[in-house]
């Protein structure tokens, strides 16, 4: 079994591989999905449960809703990689937190729609993952670090805090320099 | 709707992230539903966690995680579409509409003297939740805070030391605060509000009575 290395060439296939699954329970695009993403959806677990056992089981857990949920992917309303994101984050706040995550519903009567209905083309641009890869190689490396731990530490603010020695309010106010600084490069790129 | 007061980074990432507990998620989601803007920000920041994923170091699992998988997806069955029961308007968003258990109309105020509020039970131990209704024109008592205070308008709108705050808005006060919020003349003002500590209230007579009256 091969990998993926190179964090530039993200798999771009990964929207059709879910729009297949959605579509006709396709087994070989699953397969493929889970060679792609599995050992990263194990690795970000991983990061959080500091728990081999707990980061496979949850990594199952995730795929299998992955397949159960294709059906509400689309494709033209963002990345797969961000979806993918999102299912797993979720299943690790309810199954290992043991918490409930309140969202938004995107079909409530009391949502309040954009102004503009067609703007999401851009954002759809800025987000793309090419770009959004291309941003964050633009960033330097401690920024790049401290959105990663924001992700990927599952008490960032004080575990940063505790290994730099800086207090919490300016570990806060260097994460939103960082997002800043992440948001701005995207400007540039389009 | 103009909404001036958006969410910042911290709670934008945190709740992205998912670090963030169930009661300021409760006050970010109503931001959320309602600005269509922070909801662009939040796919970006998601978006963010999906790129950051991909670049993640792959971890190798178990040989037969394939075929475990694959053995449990014959009892899986994919989500059918689902219709789901909606209603035609609604003046409280979700998510806090469920839990509240009901719209607007549905609410059991308790009466404060110029406001009444609901407490709202939610999961989290480390916050409390409350929908508040400050009358039209009136303030409520002046007070600092023990901790932080999420304040989300849902209708009408009040003014405080800081801003003016309007449906949508979302205030983010920290301990530093002292304010003593009035309700704008023309409407009651509703809104959500997360706290993770008792409220400081200035005048001596509102502390006495603030554990009888829960607030």
């Amino acid at each position: 079994m091969t990998h993926r290395t190179d964090a530039a060439a993200p798999p771009t296939e990964t929207g059709a591989q879910i729009v297949a699954i959605a579509a006709r329970a396709d087994m070989a695009a699953f397969e493929a999905l889970f060679k792609d993403f599995s050992p990263r959806v194990r690795a970000y677990l991983l990061k959080l449960t500091r728990d081999g056992q707990a980061a496979e089981d949850l990594m199952q857990e995730t795929m299998l809703a992955i397949w159960r949920k294709a059906g509400q992917f689309d494709p033209e309303r963002g990345q797969a990689s961000a979806w993918i994101f999102t299912i797993a984050r979720n299943i690790w706040i309810d199954a290992w937190r043991k918490q409930k995550r309140p969202a938004f519903d995107p079909d409530d009567p009391a949502l309040v729609p954009p102004a503009e209905p067609d703007a999401p083309d851009l954002l759809e641009q800025k987000q793309s993952g090419a770009a959004l890869h291309e941003a964050l190689k633009t960033l330097p490396q401690e920024q790049v670090e401290l959105i990663r731990l924001s992700f990927f530490d599952e008490d960032s603010h004080s575990t940063i805090a505790a290994r730099t020695g800086l207090p919490i309010g300016t570990v806060k106010s260097r994460i939103r320099l960082a997002f800043g600084r992440l948001r701005a490069a995207l400007e540039e790129l389009k | 709707m103009t909404i001036h007061h958006h969410l910042n980074d911290d709670l934008l990432l945190d709740y992205a992230a998912g670090t963030l507990s169930e009661g300021w998620s409760l006050a970010v989601a109503c931001h959320l539903a309602m600005c269509p803007q922070c909801r662009d920000q939040l796919a970006l920041a998601e978006a963010t966690g999906g790129a950051l994923l991909e670049e993640l170091a792959p971890v190798e699992g178990p040989a037969d995680s394939w075929e475990a998988l694959k053995t449990r997806l014959a009892a899986a069955p994919q989500d059918k579409a689902a219709p789901v029961a909606r209603p035609a308007s609604a003046t409280i968003p979700e998510p806090l509409r469920s839990y509240l258990g009901g719209d607007l109309e549905t609410i059991k105020w308790r009466n404060l003297g110029n406001a009444k509020q609901v407490l709202i039970k939610t999961g989290d131990p480390t916050t409390q939740a409350r929908l508040l209704c400050i009358a039209a024109g009136k303030p409520v008592p002046e007070h600092s805070h023990g901790g932080r205070e999420l304040t989300v308008v849902l209708k009408g709108s009040f003014h405080d030391e800081v801003d003016r705050f309007g449906p949508g808005d979302i205030e983010d006060a920290d301990g530093s605060l002292t304010h003593q919020p009035v309700a704008d003349e023309h409407e009651d003002c509703i809104c959500l509000a997360i706290t993770d500590a008792p409220l400081k209230f200035s005048s001596r007579l509102v502390r006495l009575v603030q554990p009888i009256l829960g607030i």
